[in-house]
Order: C-alpha cells, then structure tokens, then sequence
C-alpha cells in the first residue's frame, strides 16, 4: 500500500517502540513495516525520538457506521439499536444478566462509536487549558482526566476524558454524538496555539472490560506486553496491577500497540483499551475466551446505562446539556476557576447558574415503578387542585428499576428548596404519582479493597 | 398452551389463543426480545371490562415500557399472578407461563392475524 506525501501541516505520531521491537528487526524495517500498516497501527498516540510518520487514514465515514466489531456482533447473536448514527449492540442476551456480571464478575463492551480526538503540539497543555474546563496542562503523561467543554455561555457542550499520552500531545474522547462538534470547537479553540487537532475517531476502537474479575482477566492475556518492554507479558501484568484509577499504559497487543486506561463508566474497577479497527476484532476475541473462566460476558448499551445509572454518572443528552452550568449537574469541581489563564467559558462561569436554577438530584422509590426520563416530579405524591400540588418542580432525566438494587432509581434536575437528601417527592408516572425520595449519588458504589 | 403456530395474533405483538369463550392474552416472544428483560407487569383486576384497541397493563422492562391493548372486547376473567410475581416469565416462556390475561368473549374474534401473517408482519 503506497502511503500519502505527508501533507506539510500535519504533525505525525508514532511508536516510541519502534526502535525498541529490534532484535528482530532494525529499527528502518520496523518503520518500513508500520508505513505499510499505518491505516491498521495505532501509531498516533506516543511519541517518538526517532521521526514521525503520517498514519492517519481518509476513509470517508461509513453511511451506516458500523463498529470494526459488529461482525462478532453478529457472531454473538446480539441486538442493535441506533445510538448517534451507529449500530451496537443494546444487549446480547439478557440486559439484567449482563448488568449483573459486571457487577459480580465482568462485562466486555464496544464503545468504538466514542469520538477519539487527538491534540498534539508543544502547545497541547495550554491549548487544552484554554479550550476546556479544567486544567489539563497539570496532568503527568500517561495520567487522564475527566473534563467538560464549555461554551461561552458556561454551558456543558460535551463532557470528555482526556489522557495524556505525550509531553506535547492528549487524546480527547468525546461522545459519539458530540465527535464533530468537539473537534470543530477544538480546532477553533487551539487555533492561536502551537497545536494540531486530528479527528482520529474512525481510526481508533476501543473495548472496555469493566468489573471486578478486570484484572484477572487481563492479566491472563499472554500477547499484551509494556510498550517497549520485555515482550513476556509479565511485566505488563505487572504494570496492570499497579496501574491507578485514571491513569493508563502504553502497551502491545501482538506487538501493536494498545492504550490500557484504568477508566471507564460503569461504577466497577475495570480498563478501556484503545486500539487500531483492524486489530480490535482479535483482541474482542482474545479476552471473550480468556474471561470466559472468570465469568466475562460481552454487554450492551442497555446494561451499561443502568450501570453508569446507579453509579450516578451523568449522560450527555440526559443529565447534562448546554443549557445547563456544571454546577447545576454537581460538576462545579470539574470547572477550574482557580486556573491563571483565561478558558471559553470563563466569565460565565464565574457567574455561574441563577440562585433558583434546578440542580441535579439522585431519587430512589419503593415498589417497582420506575420513573423515566421526561417524567415530572411534583413535591406532593398527593394529586389535589392545591397550587403547591399542580406545579411540577422538577424533571427526570433518567431512570430505572435498579437491577443491583432492586427498587427504581432516577436522577432528576429540582428546584434547590427540594434537593436536600431525604426530602420526599413524587414523580407522576404515566398519570399516577408515587413517592421518591432524594439519595444523595451515586446510588451504588463498589467496595473497594 | 397453545404451540405458537396454533395461536392467533395482533399487529401490536399480542398473541391470543381462544378456548370456547374465553381468550388467553399474551405477548409474543419477538415483542418480548424487543422490550428486553422485563421488570414490571401491571394487569387489570378481575372483572374489569376491557374494550379492544384500550391500553388495559403495562409491560415495562429495564430500558422501555410496552403497553398491553386488549385485543377484544371482553370481561377479565383471570389474570396471571405468577408473571406479576416474576415478570421474567414473559421473556422464558412468552406463549406458555407468561401469559397475561384471560378474558371472557362475546363470540367470534375479527380481524386477528394467522401464524403466518404475523410471521410475515414481523420480518421472519
């Protein structure tokens, strides 16, 4: 395959491995092999001392966006739904099953529909510093963390995990339904800084392996190694184990690389794993059949929302929007205004939401009536002609009957005079109202060793 | 129960199975996949009178909420505790443990779907 000139804006990325791999190759044939491989190598993510190299790809995107998995997909018997223009699976079996295993043992989850953004350039920190909420310049390489985009207005234009994976470059992962707009802000945002944005989202899959038999599990896989280490294995097994909540490993899958984060959205300890598309359906398999004995199902979108649910993580689109200020969604913390330098959203920021402005609140019921996004919450279960009756005071914004808890869980914006834990509301669900009372989030939290 | 090539059918993936005057409601198994696991069902008392086409229940499952339309017009005559008690009947054994309701008709049904027509209206 004949590679592209390297056009002269753009600014490559490749392996630091290369190099280190020798002993079986020299390091001009492994860069000769990773040029003849780029549109199927992850060679974007960490620097190198020894060049760059052009590796993003052009493919134009799909028509119908199907995951470099949904073969497997298909292969498991799962069910699709349309999620932000993609086909995945909402479940393969049983959504409560599989919300279940990840719980008790392990799911493993497509979430190659998520926007990787990639921000590269001596100027990345302060580019981002200015582009986002929080103060990612701050963040040691290889460490990741949980940031907001925010317009002008201090409203919530997506909410992101950023990783750092170079002195001089950050991968940005946005919501599939938010992969354009992000990148679009960001391009704008860096603009008067020494840094470059690449969409790289159709060139990276990521496989999350969520639960408390994580781990295990991928400590059992032989053909991960430390990204220029020793390629036994043991190492990385090593480096796994020690790896901390939010901070990720650059390592090797079959020799090509693999970011593993210890991140992700389902409120149990677990790894995200980006990877090239083309060696995403190996890996799927590798660690379907290794955390087959450790209990490892692979999971759906459906079992996923009830698990970022009762783990009281917000979804875009439900609890967070850009009509709403971070401090209504309990995200004030994410909004560094102790940072020096000015970032889009600042001012608003500073002013920040209307003293009555409704909040965020977690709400659990008795019985099994689930109250679902959309639905109203009233500050009396009681339905008279009184005014205080009538008035709705709030909005659901997602719910369900928790299957870790076994009674309905919701998260709702209210009013403040109503958000205090312990105060009883009522949702009306389809025309009747029952009790909820407000929980402080997140509704389930694992024990942690 | 009926085998499902045995019962008759809605275009709202009700499947009915008629026994001298009465009619068993259930759901079928494909309307069952669709809604996913399902954590709640809510039935009409014994006695109510329903009338064909009226939400009369809910079926709600982790991720949505289906509404039962009785299908005829007709008197409850039994509902099925079993599957309120565990709603997970619907999806192990749709046309058999999961059924719904039982109600009394007046007589003949019209315009119910065959086996073949509802395979046909669902794709398979």
């Amino acid at each position: 395959m004949e590679h592209a000139p390297i056009p002269p804006t753009v600014k490559v990325v490749i392996l630091r491995i290369a190099a280190k791999l020798s002993g079986r190759t020299t390091e001009g044939e492994f860069l000769k092999r990773v040029s003849s491989e780029a549109r199927h190598t992850l060679v974007w993510l960490w620097p190198t001392k020894t060049g760059e190299l052009m590796t993003s790809s052009d493919t134009p995107p799909a028509e119908e966006r199907l995951s470099p998995l949904h073969q497997a997909h298909l292969d498991a018997g799962a069910s699709f739904t349309d999620f932000a223009g993609w086909q995945m699976p909402v479940r393969y079996s049983s959504d409560l099953a599989e919300h279940h295993a990840v719980r008790t043992a392990a799911g493993l989850f497509d979430l190659s529909h998520m926007g990787e953004i990639v921000v590269i350039g001596p100027e990345a920190g302060a580019a981002l510093d200015y582009a986002l909420a929080g103060s990612l310049s701050a963040i040691a390489i290889d460490q990741a963390k949980y940031s907001l985009l925010l317009s002008r207005s201090g409203g919530i234009v997506d909410d992101l995990v950023v990783y750092r994976t170079g002195e001089d470059r950050f991968m940005v992962v946005a919501n599939a339904s938010n992969r354009e707009v992000v990148a679009n802000e960001l391009r704008d945002r860096t603009a008067p800084f020494d840094a470059e944005v690449f969409d790289e989202s159709d060139d990276i899959a990521l496989i999350a392996v969520q639960g408390p038999a994580s781990l295990d599990i991928l400590r059992s896989v032989g053909a991960f190694a430390v990204e220029g280490g020793a390629l036994d294995g043991e190492d990385f097994a090593e480096r796994l184990a020690a790896l901390r909540y939010y901070w990720s490993l650059p390592a090797t899958f079959d020799q090509h690389p693999v970011l593993v984060a210890r991140t992700g959205y389902t409120g149990e300890d677990g790894f995200e794993l980006y990877i090239a598309p083309d060696l995403a359906p190996s890996l799927w398999n590798v660690l379907l059949q290794a955390g087959e004995a450790h209990g490892l199902v692979p999971a759906g979108l459906a079992s996923r929302d009830t698990l970022r649910l009762e783990a009281g993580m917000p979804l875009y689109g439900h609890e967070l929007g850009l009509e709403l200020f971070p401090a209504q969604a309990g995200l004030g913390r994410i909004v560094n205004l102790g940072k020096e330098v000015d970032f889009v959203g600042r001012a608003a920021s500073e002013i920040g939401p209307e003293a009555d402005a409704r909040v965020l609140v977690g709400l659990t019921g008795d019985g099994k009536r689930a109250a679902r996004a959309g639905y109203e919450v009233y500050r009396t279960a009681h339905d008279s002609q009184a005014a205080d009756s009538q008035r709705p005071i709030g909005i659901v914004t997602s719910g369900a009957l928790s299957p870790t808890l076994g009674v309905p869980v919701a998260m709702a914006y209210v009013e403040p005079a109503s958000a205090e834990p312990g105060t009883e509301l009522a949702v009306d669900i389809r025309g009747t109202r029952f009790s909820y009372t407000v929980t402080a989030l997140p509704f389930y939290s694992r024990k942690k060793n | 129960m009926a085998a499902p090539q045995e019962l008759q059918y809605t275009a709202e993936h009700e499947w009915i199975l008629v026994e001298g005057d009465t009619a068993t409601v259930g759901i079928t198994a494909y309307a069952a996949e669709k809604l996913g696991d399902v954590v709640f069902v809510e039935l009409p008392a014994v006695g109510t009178d329903v009338a064909e086409g009226k939400v009369v229940g809910e079926i709600e499952s982790t991720k949505s909420v289906g509404e039962l339309f009785a299908p005829v017009n007709g008197t409850v005559v039994e509902v099925n505790d079993d599957v309120v008690a565990s709603p997970e009947l619907v999806n192990s054994d749709p046309f058999g443990a999961g059924w719904l309701i039982k109600v009394t008709i007046p007589g003949a049904i019209e315009g119910l779907l065959s086996y073949d027509e509802y395979a046909a209206l669902i794709g398979e």
